[in-house]
């Protein structure tokens, strides 16, 4: 065995100090009827850092971050966002709380354009209501340009050309598609950002760009970011700390030079060696 | 290259609207006041008359199902409760129903009666319309309550059952009592009712001018027009969307689920109250016997032939199907048959002409008259068949 920790081992998310951790899930399972799809995981994710969960297909990745977002309850477990029990809350409050993300097969909105798109992640930072958005008063019309303003700027931001903002953002390329629904997460203003494998479809230079600009989140806005990615070079690149699952079981977990020796997770993934 | 292309000829969509604008406005207060002026050049008696003012108020009703259905994406096939809320809001609070209140004198509230001091509730036509725009509203969040683990088909199966239990309870309201009271007349109907008494205006008889009539329910569905442009473009209008077109994604945006639900039912609620107020006071009755199944489905057909979501569309579909129904069936083409040898009247058949146009409809234009940009792209591309909240979140 080497130095990455397994689940037998203590996990480090049941250190009740949390060591500035913004995010602990503590023994968190999910089963869907006899299938285990996440067995007791446990993780911590310090405060502005990138952490990366990897495994091969079908270890219960995403599984384990709807838990996080509050599409799924955990059956057993618990998840604490700054310091908050957020499992099994509706998916809206957590946002609300300051966990945005992104989805593995993109999920905009189809009909929207860009800025429209953004506008809707703003949703739980504004707070017209039903009469102000009929009488529009000057102080909803001053928060809907501001709004506007600033799904202008996000845009912008993550690098998508001016000329597309107002066009359906289902219409653009992969790599422009995947910036739109970035742009929506952050507009949520976060403190927690999910994305479930942002470099799906990328080519090399694109998630090299990417790599980047994961950096630039971290280092610019203070996020703390949690991602699943399949491409190793990106994950070995961009991560402080990579959990590794396999069969809804967290195998390995640690700082990239140590999980990339580990001989749980080679096996995971090539086989194992006869 | 292409985005190049496509993003100037955009520009110059954005400029030719924005120049377009001063025009449409014009455009605009020359529709209303050519029908502003329309009844003045008629009969203040004419059936036609009669017929716009329940046009118009059918035009409400309409703009008000087009929220829940157009704008919010949730199928409503009991809209006729609301219908029916708003009329017994003007039979218990405007006429002689509870005629014992306050030993036998009336509660009268800027009350606009025939005769002097007359028993029962009568408050203005303002209060009775604020009135059924709250118990309305209540209802349509009582509805939208059991209906938001559902999606589509099982909304449309649950809204139906509520309608059908708000006409039920207005028939057999007879035998209900609150108090010494009956709930409601049933088929004897409460009738009849305080005429409307607007302020500066004075109370209004529909026995020798329909026209203040008329231009009540035009101000209504200008009101209503409002209402809905405006709640169209605002952060609630995109959260419907939002919803409407992926509801994982909107909840995972922060947009919670059934607060936004609910408030599309209570405002569709709330002027489909409104106008069934207005129609009670205008046809001086509440009859029971006129909340039926067939009243929601009416004003749907309005909705669907104008284009889900379109707010003008709906006001098309709903002239023209209000007009087909009250005044080209029954009055203009009702001795057709007999002209040309055939013993029937034409009104025995307008349930087939309408089942005939709407299939007309559907097949040669699908996504309505007057289509709306998304609605009929997400027809085009299936948006919105997407799984639902409560499903996934198990």
């Amino acid at each position: 065995m080497s130095v990455g920790t397994t689940d037998h081992d203590v996990p480090p998310a049941a250190d009740p100090a949390g060591n500035g951790a913004i995010l602990v899930a503590q023994n968190v399972s999910k089963l869907f009827g006899g299938l285990v799809a996440v067995n007791d995981v446990s993780i911590a994710i310090a405060r502005r850092s990138i952490a990366s969960i990897i495994g091969p297909n079908g270890a219960g990745k995403t599984t384990f971050f709807n838990m996080l977002t509050g599409l799924y309850r955990p059956d057993v477990g618990a998840i604490l966002f700054d310091g908050k029990e957020i499992a099994g809350r509706r998916p809206d409050k957590i946002t609300k709380l300051g966990v945005a993300r992104t989805f593995q097969n993109i999920r905009l909105f189809a009909t929207m354009s860009a800025v429209e798109n953004v506008l809707v992640g703003e949703h739980a930072r504004m707070r017209t209501g039903l009469v102000g958005s009929i009488l529009r008063p000057p102080g909803v019309r001053k928060e809907e340009r501001m709004a506007r303003d600033t799904a202008r700027e996000l845009l912008d931001y993550v690098g998508l050309p001016e000329s597309a903002f107002e066009q359906r953002a289902t219409t653009f390329s992969y790599g422009d598609q995947r910036r739109v629904e970035l742009a929506r997460a952050l507009a949520s203003e976060p403190k927690l950002l999910l994305l479930d494998e942002p470099s799906a479809g990328m080519n090399p230079q694109e998630s090299a760009q990417l790599t980047e600009f994961i950096r630039r989140l971290r280092d610019e806005r203070g996020l703390t970011i949690l991602l699943i990615e399949h491409d190793m070079s990106v994950v070995m690149d961009v991560s402080d700390r990579i959990t590794v699952l396999d069969h809804g079981e967290k195998i390995a977990e640690g700082a990239p030079a140590e999980v990339r020796r580990d001989e749980r997770v080679i096996e995971a993934y090539l086989g194992k060696r006869t | 290259m292409s985005t190049q292309s496509t993003t100037t000829s955009r520009l110059q969509r954005v400029r030719a609207v924005a120049d377009a604008r001063p025009a449409r406005a014009g455009t605009l207060v020359c529709g209303i006041v050519v029908v502003a002026v329309l009844p003045l050049l008629l009969d203040p008696l004419s059936g036609f008359v009669d017929t716009s003012v329940k046009a118009l108020a059918l035009v409400v009703m309409a703009l008000g199902l087009n929220i829940v259905v157009g704008f919010a994406g949730l199928l409503d096939l009991g809209y006729v409760a609301f219908y029916a809320i708003g009329a017994y809001s003007v039979g218990w609070f405007a006429s002689d129903h509870f005629a014992a209140v306050n030993h036998g004198h009336g509660v009268h509230v800027l009350a606009s009666v025939l005769k002097s001091d007359p028993a029962g509730i009568h408050f203005n036509f303002l209060l009775v319309a604020v009135i059924a725009i709250a118990l309305t509203a209540l209802a349509g969040t009582v509805i939208g309550l059991p209906t938001l683990r559902l999606r589509g088909d099982y909304i449309a199966i649950v809204t139906l059952a509520f309608g059908e239990i708000i006409g039920r309870i207005a028939v057999n309201g007879s035998s209900l009592h609150i108090g010494a009271y009956h709930l409601t007349n049933g088929q004897q109907a409460i009738s009849p009712l305080d005429p409307i008494k607007l302020p500066f205006v004075g109370s209004f008889d529909s026995s020798t001018n329909l026209r203040p009539y008329y231009w009540t329910a035009l101000a209504l569905v200008l009101a209503t027009l409002f209402i809905n442009f405006r709640l169209r473009d605002s952060r609630l209008g995109r959260a419907w969307i939002a919803l409407r077109e992926d509801e994982v994604a909107a909840a995972s945006m922060g947009i919670p689920l059934v607060r936004t639900k609910l408030l599309a039912y209570a405002t569709g609620a709330g002027l489909g109250g409104l106008a069934g107020a207005f129609l009670g006071y205008y046809i001086n009755s509440v009859n029971a016997g006129s909340f039926e199944f067939s009243f929601s489905i009416f004003v749907l057909a309005m909705v669907i032939l104008g284009g889900l979501g379109s707010i003008w569309g709906v006001v098309i579909g709903a002239l023209a199907l209000a007009y087909i129904n009250y005044y080209l069936i029954p009055d203009v083409l009702n001795t057709l048959p007999s002209k040309i040898g055939l013993h029937f009247d034409l009104t025995q058949l307008s349930f087939g002409i309408f089942g005939f146009l709407l299939v007309i409809m559907m097949v040669l234009r699908p996504e309505g008259l007057l289509p709306e940009r998304r609605r009929k792209l997400e027809l085009k591309e299936g948006v919105g068949a997407g799984e639902d909240l409560y499903n996934v979140r198990s």
